[in-house]
């Protein structure tokens, strides 16, 4: 009997059908990768289950018996447990008053038995957490771990994961990846959301696959492959980025001096950073989330003033120059969080313009016809699906990009400064933002990549810096970098890096 | 089995806003009306009165042009702030900014030829409008402060600046009221039909949003601003100094604001007094919301609320209710609009 049924499941939103007559059958004791693009409906499917959304139609068994799940309690009471992509998490208490929150009988709390429960269910369960720190000092990893054992500790059999690698580095993916494999020889059932493809393959017993709201079909992995797998998750062969790999010969164009910044909360988040970007060069810069990523983009873009340091473009001194100077020193700037690079609610004309308005202008009056004429332009090079006079915010992510791809790259920049240039796009919107980064590289454009995707920084780099904690704890070449090394330099194992 | 509705998050159809504003009346007919009921009038005559029976004759046309003119200023000015996400509250003393120039150009410009003097006036009017609304623009362009709160403190001020001078040295010599002297013949804003009181102002305020409507939609500068109001991050990364947009805002508002100030001066008394503006400057926020912060519709609704303005003191002269029911009526159509446009962004869908 399956842990788990759903049959014919139809979500539909709007104009929009998120499942459409989805079937998934989860059986006892397996890890079930639920593997598809971004918008292909795993994680609706998922809140489904977890009675965070109700289905159109279908219906749910649990144990073979049909159940109505109408809330996250509804769930939980079946046996179902889900750790979603952020974290519910009080971060001013311990990890065992964060376990125990809404699950605990009566109306008083004795903290040492807390404590002694949750250090029980952790050790029962071989979950590494200490009951009585507090949640805010613990790393991303360590917090997902309290995650899961907040779901176990409810008694589910039934563990839904909502893409848990997203935020954890190679060394902690490891770690979950033994915290699961002990969850299943204990006889839990797991729900493994995820697009990547090397993890469903490491972790999981069986996989289905969705593809545009459909079940494109269940396999078990001893009888697939990553390339197949590929085929069924977008309907065709994807093929890899392809770049020739001959170290960087050009001349240094973008010269980072010694900067450091703060953060908006006025911390210091950029210590002594230097760097080097030469012509005709991508420089990868890797890092966990949170290391000072961001703040390098805005200071290179102009959005942020640094405390000290240079910042050089060729001969030109850019430190302190405003965002419209820089743009029109020769920098194309792809910003980190697409919404913030793009005015949602003015037109994608008016978008593709603004950045250099003053070519724009006939006496100080916006030449309509210019404007026009240059986003039907851009909307064909760079095959973007949309009209000049639809308003940005409703273009979907991939053509959001592009709309700030083309308004980055029209001018030919000497330089390029690309966040995040791919987060949460889909897999053929990604191959496109990342062959037109290779392209201003052949164009002899130096590009600067900060990603926190490593296979991107590494399919992309020509060299990778690794940023940790605000500092560049490493910059090598790309044919060094294995997934070990730079896991370890993200994670701050400077010494252990260096031997390796 | 029986239907079911369910409330889902999704943009309402384009016809459906185009609706709002009659349906907004419709509600705001119906709440309105349990207070008209307690006034001890029938509400649909009162409604009749209200929005009926001044556009019935050629005066009453007239009378609601007059009542709009202001509002026509003050909603514009407001709405150029609001679109360009500055959020100016002090319309209403910069429209007493405004009145105190007028009133000081129009006893000052002695022998000067009216279309000459005329424009001075405005010139000046607008100047003083601009100046009242720097100090909150400096504050909030060099130290974020925020302009919700200096504009509508900047109020207060020149309403007591305007009662300190009108009780001391321009306390009218003649009848020693608290009001300025009349301001000179060929300072007055030009009749348009006279002898009714609509006057040359009126067309300053359609100018103001035609003007307004014009920056916005077709100037560069007017593109910067609605980006920083429509999303300033945004708009600082592509290059547009915010700063210094907002501050441009602030001043073009606070000068337009300053107009209204000459036009009642000039068109209207012909002196300043205490009570110049019943708060024309807040009624231009809520012809610039109702008007969804496009100038064309901000102009549309101020001469709506000339309209309930004439229609109240017509129901209060025909049914004996108070006449600051307009108040009411107006107030409430604000809420209503403003929920309706919240709504907006919700559909009712059955399900089975």
């Amino acid at each position: 009997m399956d842990a788990v049924q759903m049959v014919g499941i139809t979500k539909q939103f709007g104009p929009l059908t998120a499942n459409n007559k989805v079937d998934f059958e989860l059986k006892k004791g397996e890890v079930h990768a639920l593997l598809g693009e971004n918008g292909a409906g795993k994680t609706t499917l998922m809140r489904i289950l977890y009675g965070l959304y109700k289905p159109d139609f279908g219906e749910i068994r649990v144990n073979g018996k049909p159940v109505q799940i109408n809330s996250p309690k509804d769930a939980i009471d079946n046996g179902i447990g889900m750790v979603s992509q952020h974290f519910t998490l009080v971060l001013p208490l311990t990890v065992a008053e964060n376990v125990v929150l809404g699950f605990n009988p009566g109306m008083t709390l004795d903290p040492k038995q807390v404590n002694k429960t949750v250090e029980e269910a952790a050790k029962k369960f071989g979950i590494d957490v200490h009951p009585t720190a507090l949640v805010r000092h613990l790393s991303v990893g360590e917090r997902q771990r309290v995650e899961i054992l907040k779901a176990l500790y409810r008694n589910i059999s039934v563990l839904i994961l909502d893409e848990p690698t997203a935020v954890l580095v190679p060394q902690e993916v490891d770690m979950l990846f033994a915290t699961l494999n002990r969850l299943r020889e204990s006889g839990l059932s797991v729900i493994f959301i995820s697009h990547k493809l090397y993890e469903v393959m490491t972790i999981s017993d069986r996989i289905t696959v969705l593809r545009d709201g459909k079940c494109i079909g269940t396999v078990n992995k001893k009888d697939t492959n990553e390339r197949a797998l590929a085929r069924m998750m977008v309907g065709r062969d994807t093929f890899g980025v392809q770049r020739d790999s001959e170290p960087c010969s050009g001349k240094p164009l973008l010269k980072v001096q010694n900067i450091s910044a703060m953060d908006k909360k006025g911390l210091l988040a950029l210590k002594d950073v230097s760097l080097e970007v030469c012509e005709g060069e991508i420089l990868g810069v890797a890092g966990v989330s949170g290391n000072g990523q961001a703040e390098l983009a805005s200071v290179l873009s102009g959005t942020l003033k640094p405390e000290s340091g240079k910042v050089m473009l060729g001969d030109l001194e850019i430190t302190h120059l405003d965002p419209a100077s820089i743009s029109k020193a020769g920098v194309g700037r792809i910003p980190e969080d697409r919404h913030a690079g793009v005015v949602g609610e003015m037109t994608v004309a008016e978008n593709l313009a603004l950045e250099r308005l003053d070519d724009f202008l006939k006496n100080g009056m916006l030449d309509r016809k210019k404007i026009k004429d240059h986003a039907e332009a851009m909307i064909k090079e760079y095959q973007i699906k949309a009209t000049p006079s639809i308003q940005t915010r409703k273009l979907s992510g991939g053509n959001m990009q592009k709309v700030i791809l083309a308004r980055a790259l029209f001018t030919q920049p000497h330089m390029i400064i690309a966040s995040q240039p791919t987060r949460g796009l889909d897999i053929g919107a990604t191959e496109y933002v990342r062959h037109k980064l290779i392209e201003q590289r052949e164009r002899g454009a130096a590009v600067l990549l900060i990603s926190e995707d490593l296979e991107e920084v590494r399919s992309l780099s020509d060299r990778i810096a690794v940023i940790y904690e605000g500092r560049i704890v490493g910059i090598l070449p790309c044919s060094d970098a294995t997934e070990e090394l730079l896991g370890l330099l993200m994670s701050g194992a400077r010494e252990m890096a260096n031997e390796a | 089995m029986k239907p079911n509705f369910r409330i889902v998050r999704s943009p309402a159809p384009g016809w459906f806003s185009a609706l709002i504003p009659l349906l907004a009346i419709v509600v705001t007919f119906m709440i309105t009306s349990v207070f008209i009921i307690i006034a001890g009038a029938n509400p649909f005559e009162a409604y009749y009165y209200f929005l009926i029976s001044p556009l019935t004759s050629k005066v009453g046309i007239l009378e609601v042009l007059v009542k709009s003119t202001p509002l026509l200023l003050t909603g514009a000015a407001v709405t150029i702030a609001f679109a360009s996400g500055y959020w100016n509250i002090g319309a209403e003393g910069q429209l007493y900014a405004g009145a105190v120039a007028a009133a000081w150009l129009g006893t000052a410009l002695i022998g000067v030829p009216q279309p000459v003097a005329v424009l001075i006036m405005l010139i000046g009017g607008f100047i003083a409008g601009m100046l009242w609304a720097l100090v909150p623009a400096i504050l909030k362009v060099k130290l974020a402060v925020d302009e919700v709160v200096t504009t509508l403190l900047m109020n207060y001020v020149a309403l007591f600046f305007v009662s300190a001078l009108l009780n001391g040295p321009w306390r009218d010599p003649v009848s020693n009221w608290p009001q300025s002297p009349t301001i000179l013949a060929n300072t007055m804003m030009p009749k348009l039909l006279p002898p009714a009181r609509l006057h040359f102002g009126f067309i300053i305020g359609i100018l103001a949003v035609a003007t307004v409507w014009f920056i916005l939609s077709r100037t560069g500068l007017g593109l910067r601003m609605r980006s920083v109001g429509m999303g300033q991050e945004a708009a600082r990364f592509m290059g547009v100094k915010v700063g210094r947009t907002m501050f441009i805002t602030a001043l073009i508002s606070g000068g337009i604001a300053g107009l209204a100030g000459v036009t009642e001066v000039a068109g209207i008394h012909f002196h300043l007094i205490d009570a110049i503006s019943p708060g024309y400057g807040y009624s231009g926020i809520i012809a610039a919301t109702l008007g969804n912060l496009n100038p064309i519709g901000a102009g549309a609704a101020s001469l709506f609320l000339g309209l309930i303005s004439t229609g109240s003191q017509a129901v209060s002269r025909s049914l004996g209710v108070p006449s600051f029911l307009g108040d009411v009526v107006q107030s409430t159509l604000l809420l209503v609009t403003l929920a309706m446009f919240l709504l907006r962004n919700y559909t009712l869908r059955r399900v089975e």
